[in-house]
């Protein structure tokens, strides 16, 4: 039973061969390296990967098969999967779907048996790009087209693609938590949101109502938000033209708390006058060391962006918070004392090391704060 | 927080002898901690009583003692060195219990001196398992139930909480030692009695035995500022009941959810910040409900340790090396990851994007009548471990690089009846992972086979493609398509396997692989899964697309390490590998390490220039070769693993280094060999071999009784015996071993009461150099690693000693050897025999090395790479000013129902060294090292054989003379007093009771001597020796090992410690 076989093709020239499994049509995206050994659920279903393939390093990928609530999205995330070994057998007590199925009913397509150590390595040396997988033989010609189709993720505001159609409350809190009482009004601009998130805002007494990205700043004021969350999200953050006037204004009209995450972090910089840019391979992991500059602590964190803030626009009003160990890039900035702030990993975590969840504690210091004096 | 500049010197203290538990992982930590606080510019005073050690070679700290790791020896070494702080953590648990020691002595207090990298609160609340409940419930963790018990009384009431089956740990013991799982009452009260014996505290933990729960091990890293790192996870194969050190492992962690896993890194984290483990690497266990996912915590060690090793190679971040650096008050993110080119700091977590499997080495086959069962007491002597693109890759490397003989999934022998297998899965052995393979192969289901084993259904399934695998490679069109070909590679089936399932040979199958140009590639381990580039050149082969080993076009040589650690081949032969590489990297040469042993100093990535963490397997060094081309290869330095390779390895056109294959053959082919001896006039104990018993006989009584039988198909000297008469020889030839053509008996004279000599040499072929004699103290008869053994020679004339290295030399001059030699001769009625030649690195190449202070592997090394002595000018080697006793170390309170004797099979598993001016005080000192303490008084039982009888008077004075009462049964009592002594007689253990036996339980009897010959007689004695070991009497079984017991009663030297470098 030799399973069908497949190519990836990358916009640099590289053919991998390997096997299909998962969904058999296929999908252009951006192929990045994701280093994590854990958690390859909550990566596809994570909408920041939205309009990019994932090939993950660490080889056996579904041994735990995939469950109801470990899911980052209502089924959203990846284009494509690229592994080394997919599991036969799914094994964990949560197990409801193999990763194979989950992949096929989700449309996402995969490709196995890659040399995924080679490929990471043309990704580090090359930079994230363009490829696809292609269960068809395809001409130059076609190939070509695709990937002009396709273009770049630089230039594109994918968050609006992602965002949800209509308002929607959330109060779910994380697995295995009792409900608090809800004490704050959250409104979170979602740009992608991972649901991880808003379980981490209920956990912490927050009534979570998510808004499509581009709500103007008059309706997120009538709902007289205790603190407004900027969400993760795919793509480039420039194009996004109406959140970051939205954000401009929350920041310079109000008093209202902001904490942004990944995109919404990119966003709350653009917002306040900084500038962004596309990395080369980006950051995809779960081992990144990030140091708290004021605190001298380093964490290791949840990573997974292609662009970030540019050193080149600091300002002083706007300080440094946290930089990355690995490239010194910036990983945390704030404004007016954390009244505004953001973060360009991923403190929530799942997957990845959960020890900057405190950062949604010092979010709701700030709403408390806020919250008492409104 | 930069480095703490109020403290400049640190006493290290290592981990002492190997033993099972505490193998050559802790020489590897060891090395990192001194490299790394030298590097720092910190003074370090090293204590380790393991000569063969690479952390206690001169170099590697500033003052290095040789010396017992007890309080007392190293109150002395404090007096002198007046350390600053003491670094405890990377000598295992000899490590801490001796800091703790120190600390109740109050002599830490006494010296002003701080214990960094755990406090005393820390190893108190991680070791006693009391604190450590609490610990853990109040940071909201639950651990087992368990309750501790003092007496046989308590252990009662405890069961009756638990229930059965329960779980049994003594306190403070070693790899769990005298531990269990009960699941009745019999075998409860058993190893209750046993367990409350072994702990130092007369404490035990009864736990409910969380049969079947999924076992984890994180291995965390933390620093003075909080910040935590998990460097990696580690899945056990085997579920709970099985010491995680006899388990298979794997790295990472393959089947938990991230949310899962998440919640076990918390947990860590959390528990190394409640022990209070401010500093350093610690290693955390936790059990998982597979049902449920509930977790719960096993325990902690708050110290690097074997699975530390593991980790750091499994990733290639030096766990002891940073752990060492922060214990000085550096932070993680000061620190840098030295493996890969870029500058990452160490303040991050390793992502690996391969499989690591471990897989233990036993050696029950050297333990007539222990029980091979795996248990919660730790009882594997070594480990292999093998990386591979997948699970199934790396776990069929381990299987070939264990060199057991097996090459993959063979058929157990006695598997052919179905019926045997399901016992063999429900009960944990050593060979469990090939029955469980056979229950596939015939057809058990997959859940059934999970029920019995209790193995997660993920790895069963990775076995059961293996297996099935095997059927694809029987067919036809297999060998002639490359991609059926191919894949059967990429899942780690080797070479050797598939000709056995093809019926071809092992060079045909490669021969055909190549043809299809199927080859390996070779990956880099670099702790980052390629997101960084890496200029460490750690590789592991797999078949991929890729190949990143770029190998140089530089001068460069291969060395071949040992493989796993076992009896009869340890850490010595790492030793000399670790020396040959960084000799010849002095010279100028690109070195290649070849090993897949995780403990070792050798497989650390900055040994030598390149590490291929790869099987010695023919195969497997082949493909290295192909690669690398090196000038040449060393085989002679990681004992009988490589050096079997030397005919094959000769054939296949590879250059080897040093003594030739052909040398080698010539001295361990029997008939070779006799050739030889005759030819250069030189003597050898008489012998025969016999393909059936009658001949056997007629052979025997030829040569003249006693004689030596052993198969000849065995090495290490396993199932060897001294026997004495006809009755005995007919016993052992129907009880011991089936003699037939194939397998025919070797049959040699037994020297009794000849002095055994080893004598270590170097040669070029025009210079032949003595480095040493060593003086056996146990005479001949047991075998030359279980024996203690002194440099100079303890009671020989000068005149026998030129005899004995004249007798060398016209051995070495006949013999083509480049290289180091050894030789073993044996003196009894005036002549001298020659026993062995041994043309390569022998066991005892680092103890002679320290003994006389030249590093022998080193120059060896060097003329194996074309110099010659005369240009490396070295004309001798000077004769030691001081003695050097090497003790051996022996596993025997591991091994239940084993009968402790010394004998010519080997079965110690480590050794320790003796250095002071006299020979009796370093004896003492080898003695006291090796956990033997020698009473000054009390009663003394005797019990010689006839043989020994001559020397029964001067023993009998000496202890009299220094105060003991004598105790004796009938027939030594009557001679003894006969010559006039006082003697208390005492019933042997058959003559009715009170006997011997009820004495030394009651503690009546301090000191035991005891020497027996014959099938019956030892058996019948066998209570006495097993007592003796279990209540820690003072005892010897030979002669010489009596008398000189009684030389260091008698002189009661007050022992003085000093460092090495004053020494040579």
């Amino acid at each position: 039973m030799r399973a069908k076989p497949a190519q990836l093709i990358l916009k640099s020239g590289e053919i991998f061969d390997g096997e299909a499994f998962g969904y058999t049509k296929e999908k252009v995206g951006e192929l990045v390296f994701n280093t994590s050994m854990t958690g390859y659920q909550e990566i596809i279903t994570d909408l920041s990967y939205t309009d990019q393939l994932i090939c993950f390093t660490y080889p056996h990928i579904g041994n735990v098969g995939t469950n109801i609530d470990d899911h980052e999205s209502v089924v959203g995330g990846a284009s494509g999967v690229v592994i080394r070994d997919l599991t036969r057998v799914e094994s964990n007590w949560r197990n409801e779907l193999s990763l194979a199925d989950f992949l096929k009913a989700n449309k996402v397509p995969g490709i196995k048996n890659i040399d995924t150590r080679k490929l990471t390595r043309v990704l580090r040396n090359k930079g994230s790009q363009p490829a696809f997988i292609s269960y068809k033989k395809k001409t130059k010609k076609d190939i070509e087209k695709l990937f002009e189709r396709f273009g770049s993720l630089k230039g594109k505001d994918l968050a609006s693609k992602v965002t949800t159609a209509k308002s929607y409350l959330w109060k779910k809190p994380s697995y295995g938590i009792k409900k608090p009482k809800l004490k704050y009004k959250i409104i979170a601009l979602d740009f992608g949101v991972k649901h991880n998130i808003l379980r981490l805002l209920v956990d912490r007494g927050c009534e979570v109502e998510v808004l499509p990205a581009n709500t103007d700043f008059e309706t997120i004021l009538g709902k007289k938000p205790d603190g407004v969350f900027l969400s993760n999200g795919p793509g480039d953050p420039e194009p996004c033209h109406q959140p970051i006037e939205t954000i401009s204004r929350l920041i310079r009209e109000t008093k209202i708390p902001l904490f942004g995450i990944c995109l919404g972090h990119q966003l709350l910089g653009l917002a306040l006058g900084m500038k962004t840019e596309k990395m080369k391979f980006g950051h995809h992991g779960a081992n990144h060391p990030v140091k708290n500059l004021v605190t001298n602590e380093v964490a290791i964190t949840s990573q997974n962006h292609g662009f970030t803030i540019s050193e080149k626009s600091l300002s002083k009003d706007i300080s440094i918070t946290h930089r990355s160990l690995f490239d010194g890039s910036i990983q945390g900035i704030s404004f007016q004392k954390n009244r505004v702030f953001g973060f360009q990993g991923h403190p929530e975590a799942s997957p990845g090391p959960q020890e900057l969840q405190s950062l949604f504690d010092t979010f709701i210091t700030q709403v408390n704060k806020y919250a008492k004096k409104n | 927080m930069p480095k703490r500049t109020d403290i400049k010197s640190v006493l290290i203290i290592g981990a002492g002898p190997i033993i099972i538990g505490q193998a050559c992982e802790f020489d590897y930590s060891g090395v990192q901690a001194c490299k790394a606080l030298r590097e720092e510019g910190y003074k370090v005073i090293l204590v380790n009583s393991n000569p063969a050690t690479i952390m206690t070679d001169p170099g590697l700290a500033d003052a290095t003692y040789i010396e017992p790791i007890t309080w007392q020896s190293l109150e002395k070494i404090i007096k002198i060195e007046k350390p600053d702080a003491i670094l405890p953590t990377m000598g295992g648990q000899t490590g801490l219990n001796v800091a703790l020691d120190l600390n109740k002595k109050g002599i830490l207090k006494k010296y002003n001196i701080e214990l960094i990298g755990a406090t005393k609160e820390a190893i108190d609340k991680a070791e006693d398992r009391e604190l450590f409940a609490a610990a853990m419930e109040k940071i909201g963790l639950k651990v087992p139930l368990a309750k501790l018990a003092h007496n046989i009384e308590e252990c009662w009431e405890v069961q009756k909480l638990v229930g059965y089956p329960c779980i049994i740990r003594p306190n403070f013991t070693l790899g769990g030692s005298g531990g269990g799982i009960a699941y009745n009452s019999d075998e409860f009260e058993e190893i209750c009695h046993r367990g409350l014996d072994l702990s130092p505290t007369s404490e035990l933990y009864i736990d409910k035995y969380l049969a079947g729960w999924k076992e984890y091990e994180m291995e965390v890293v933390r620093d003075k500022a909080d910040n935590c790192i998990i460097i990696c996870s580690i899945e056990n194969f085997d579920p709970m009941g099985v010491h995680t050190g006899d388990s298979i492992t794997v790295a990472p962690a393959q089947t938990l959810t991230d949310k899962e896993y998440q919640m076990m890194r918390n947990a860590s984290m959390a528990i190394l910040r409640e022990i209070g483990v401010e500093t350093g690497g610690s290693n955390v266990q936790f059990a998982i409900n597979p049902e449920d996912g509930e977790m719960v915590v096993i325990e902690m060690n708050p110290r690097v340790s074997r699975s530390s090793a593991l980790a750091s190679k499994a990733t290639g971040f030096p766990i002891a090396k940073i752990a060492a650096k922060l214990a000085v008050g550096f932070t993680l993110d000061e620190l840098q990851n030295d493996i890969s080119k870029e500058s990452i700091p160490a303040s991050f977590e390793p992502t690996i994007d391969y499989v690591v499997t471990k897989i233990p080495r036993f050696n029950f086959e050297k333990f007539a009548g222990a029980n091979p069962t795996l248990t919660s007491q730790m009882k594997s002597v070594g480990e292999v471990m093998a990386i591979g693109s997948n699970f199934k890759e790396s776990l069929q490397k381990a299987m070939r690089g264990l060199e057991i003989g097996s090459s993959g999934f063979e058929s157990p022998e006695i598997a052919k009846n179905v019926k045997a297998i399901k016992p063999r899965l429900i009960t944990p052995t050593p060979e469990r992972l090939w029955f469980i393979g056979e229950a596939f192969r015939k057809g058990m289901d997959i859940n059934d086979i999970q029920s019995f084993t209790g193995i997660d259904l993920w790895f069963l399934k990775e076995v059961q493609e293996i297996i099935n695998y095997e059927k694809i490679i029987k067919s036809k069109k297999f060998l002639s398509s490359r991609d059926l070909f191919l894949e059967a590679k990429k899942i780690g089936f080797s070479d050797k396997r598939i000709a056995d399932l093809t019926n071809k040979s092992e060079k045909d199958i490669r021969a055909k692989r190549r043809k299809l140009n199927i080859k390996p590639v070779f990956k880099r381990v670099d702790t980052c899964a390629a997101e960084f580039e890496t200029s460490t050149a750690y590789m592991y082969s797999t078949y991929q697309d890729e190949c990143e080993s770029n190998p140089t076009k530089k001068k460069k040589i291969m060395v071949l390490g040992g493989g796993p650690n076992r009896i009869g081949q340890g850490i010595e032969f790492d030793y000399c590998c670790v020396h040959a590489a960084q000799v010849l990297k002095e010279e100028g040469f690109e070195t290649i390490m070849v090993n897949c042993n995780p403990e070792t100093v050798s497989t650390d990535y900055d040994t030598s220039d390149r590490l291929y963490f790869e099987p010695i397997t023919l195969e497997d060094v082949l493909e290295i070769y192909e690669i690398e081309k090196p000038k040449g290869l060393i085989i002679q330095y990681g004992g009988q693993t490589p050096l079997k390779l030397a005919k094959d390895l000769e054939k296949s056109g590879v250059p080897i280094l040093g003594t030739s294959p052909d040398q080698i053959d010539l001295s361990e082919d029997r008939s070779r060999f006799q050739k030889f001896v005759k030819k250069h006039n030189l003597l050898q104990p008489e012998n025969g071999m016999a393909s059936n018993n009658a001949q056997a006989i007629k052979i025997a009584n030829r040569i003249g009784y006693p004689v030596v039988v052993r198969p000849s198909y065995v090495l290490g000297g396993r199932a060897m015996e001294i026997v004495y008469d006809d009755e005995d020889l007919k016993k052992y030839l129907t009880e011991a071993l089936e003699v037939d053509k194939k397998n025919p008996v070797l049959i040699d004279k037994f020297l009794d009461l000849a002095i055994e000599f080893d004598v270590e040499a170097i040669s070029d072929g025009k210079s032949h150099i003595i480095c040493g004699v060593l003086q056996h103290i146990e005479q001949a008869g047991v075998h030359s690693g279980d024996s203690a053994c002194s440099i100079p020679p303890y009671s020989i004339d000068k005149k026998l000693l030129s005899q004995i290295e004249a007798t060398a030399i016209k051995v070495i001059k006949n013999m083509k050897i480049s290289g180091l030699v050894n030789i073993q001769l044996a003196y009894a009625n005036s002549e001298i025999y020659l026993l062995e030649v041994n043309p390569r690195a022998s066991r005892t190449i680092p103890f002679v090395s320290k003994a006389i202070g030249s590093p022998l592997a080193k120059i060896a090394a060097q003329v194996m790479s074309g110099k010659t002595l005369k240009a490396l000018k070295i004309t001798k080697f000077k004769k030691p000013k001081f003695y050097s006793v090497k003790e051996a170390v022996l596993p025997f309170e591991k091994f239940q129902a084993v009968d402790p004797i010394l004998g010519p099979e080997m079965r110690s598993t480590g050794e320790v060294m003796g250095i002071a001016p006299s020979f009796v005080e370093a004896f003492e000192k080898a003695e006291i090292a090796a956990g033997i303490s020698i009473p000054l008084e009390g009663s003394a039982f005797l019990s010689i054989r006839n043989t020994d009888k001559a020397y029964l008077e001067e023993l009998a004075k000496s202890l009299t003379k220094s105060g003991f009462k004598l105790v004796a049964t009938r027939g030594t009592a009557r001679d003894l007093e006969k010559m006039g002594f006082k003697v208390e007689i005492i019933n042997k253990v058959l003559e009715g009771r009170p006997h011997i036996v009820d004495l030394m339980k009651n503690k009546e009897i301090s000191l035991v001597f005891n020497t027996t010959e014959g099938r019956e007689s030892i058996t019948d004695s066998a209570s006495i020796r097993r007592t003796a070991l279990d209540q820690k009497i003072c005892s010897s079984t030979t002669i010489e090992g009596a008398r000189a017991i009684c030389r260091v009663i008698e002189n009661q030297v007050d022992w003085r410690v000093k460092k090495l470098q004053d020494i040579h």
